[in-house]
């Protein structure tokens, strides 16, 4: 097999590549040259998840909740059918379920045992979201990890912490905030932050006061 | 096994970093290490549960200092040995020395995206029906399994409540050992948090985790 462009097997190149780098690099090198892997698949899956799927898919669906009470309905039913109606389907969403805050109940997900996390509306996960930081104390003091991110909620307000232990894939559905009532589903989207669909912030509009 | 990726409930840590959120890879190399584990995987050389073992069952030591695609990159280089695509050496020094492993299926650029959309579901056919109903308090087993297991640490010998039966899923269990799908009903299990951490926590606190029939009784 004919040597291609990126063998980056030689650390003598005199390249400041890191070690890390140097040793993935062999690594992608071995597997094209025993004809395991498409390079080419390499840059699609990573500009997929880079350019193509992110939370605005997530923020859409918040957005329909929001606005349309028979689809809110439906998600907190049956996730998976009324996510994958909008077109997000796949790897690491087969199996949705849809969590709703209220001024009760605040829902906070995590994957305490690995990193799972709903792809196809969120994206890839952050990296707060897989360290063993947040993965260890959301589980035993989840007020105090909300404090990390700047988040108090109201005293009476009961946490829910979701694990996410199975192929069962977690969306939180945070509160629609006041004043918004007359606002198009897609400038509500607009409001919809990452964190606020996993559970560690909390929405309003912008120079509010709520 | 109770090992260094069963986090729930561990003290220590610090505070949570949450600079930089909007970045997936920090750095070239891991974006590779990301793609590369979802184009092996694309094989079908192993499944989603042996690839979640071969990156949890390290020095606990090692899994909580380690970065996240370090530990992704470990895992890979201990399936490519188990599946007998690659040996030791060709690991190390990023040469071929053995002979490709024959029909392996290659993830062509062109169905990607197919791949991706697709997705695969865990959900089979049931071959008995569910033994707990919502409502049905149950208790989770005390059991400390020495290979995979998705009941964490936190939630084993615990009294709670069935919040919702999800189905017949693929038991990671078995699959994780190469012992088949071995279905099992998943239910989403409602436990206090007094009963979890103690009588100090709030009241209204609520831990909810999926679980498979095995791990509960009643």
């Amino acid at each position: 097999m004919p040597k291609h462009s990126h063998d980056h097997r030689h650390h003598g190149e005199g390249s400041e590549l890191s070690e890390m780098e140097l040793r993935v690099r062999a690594l992608e090198s071995l597997l094209t040259e025993k004809g395991y892997v498409d390079p080419e698949a390499l840059d699609t899956l990573i500009d997929t998840y880079e350019n193509k799927i992110g939370p605005r898919n997530g923020a859409a669906v918040v957005a329909k909740a929001w606005s349309e009470p028979d689809y809110k309905k439906w998600l907190l039913e049956d996730g998976s059918s009324a996510i994958h109606s909008l077109g997000f389907t796949g790897r690491q969403g087969e199996h949705m379920i849809v969590v709703e805050n209220t001024p009760e109940t605040h829902n906070i997900v995590v994957c305490t045992l690995c990193s799972c996390y709903p792809w196809p509306v969120l994206g890839l996960p952050p990296t707060w979201y897989k360290s063993p930081q947040y993965r260890s104390r959301v589980m035993i003091d989840p007020r105090s990890v909300l404090k990390d991110f700047g988040v108090e909620l109201p005293k009476n307000t009961g946490v829910a912490v979701h694990d996410s232990t199975a192929e069962t894939r977690y969306l939180v559905l945070p509160m629609r905030p006041e004043g918004t009532e007359d606002w198009s589903a897609e400038k509500l989207a607009g409001l919809v932050t990452r964190n606020s669909m996993i559970g560690t912030d909390i929405l309003s509009i912008p120079g509010g006061n709520t | 096994m109770n090992s260094g990726h069963d986090l729930g409930g561990m003290m220590g840590f610090g505070p949570i970093d949450t600079s930089h959120q909007e970045i997936n890879f920090h750095e070239k190399w891991e974006e590779r290490v990301f793609a590369l584990t979802l184009a092996m995987g694309a094989t079908g050389n192993w499944n989603i549960d042996k690839s979640r073992h071969a990156r949890e069952n390290m020095h606990p030591g090692l899994y909580t200092t380690l970065s996240y695609y370090q530990i992704w990159l470990k895992g890979l280089e201990k399936l490519l040995l188990a599946a007998q695509l690659a040996t030791a050496k060709e690991i190390a020094d990023g040469y071929q020395h053995a002979s490709a492993k024959p029909d392996v299926k290659v993830l062509k650029n062109n169905k990607v995206l197919d791949m991706l959309m697709a997705g695969s579901s865990y959900e089979r056919e049931p071959l008995a029906s569910n033994r707990y109903a919502n409502g049905d308090t149950v208790k989770t087993r005390n059991m400390h399994p020495k290979t995979h297991t998705r009941i964490p640490r936190y939630a084993r010998g615990k009294v709670g409540v069935i919040e919702r039966v999800h189905g017949c899923h693929v038991f990671p269990d078995s699959n994780s050992k190469g012992q088949g799908e071995n279905p099992q009903w998943l239910y989403r299990v409602k436990f206090t948090a007094r009963e979890i951490w103690g009588d100090e926590h709030p009241a209204n606190d609520l831990i909810f985790v999926d679980l498979w029939e095995p791990y509960l009784e009643r």
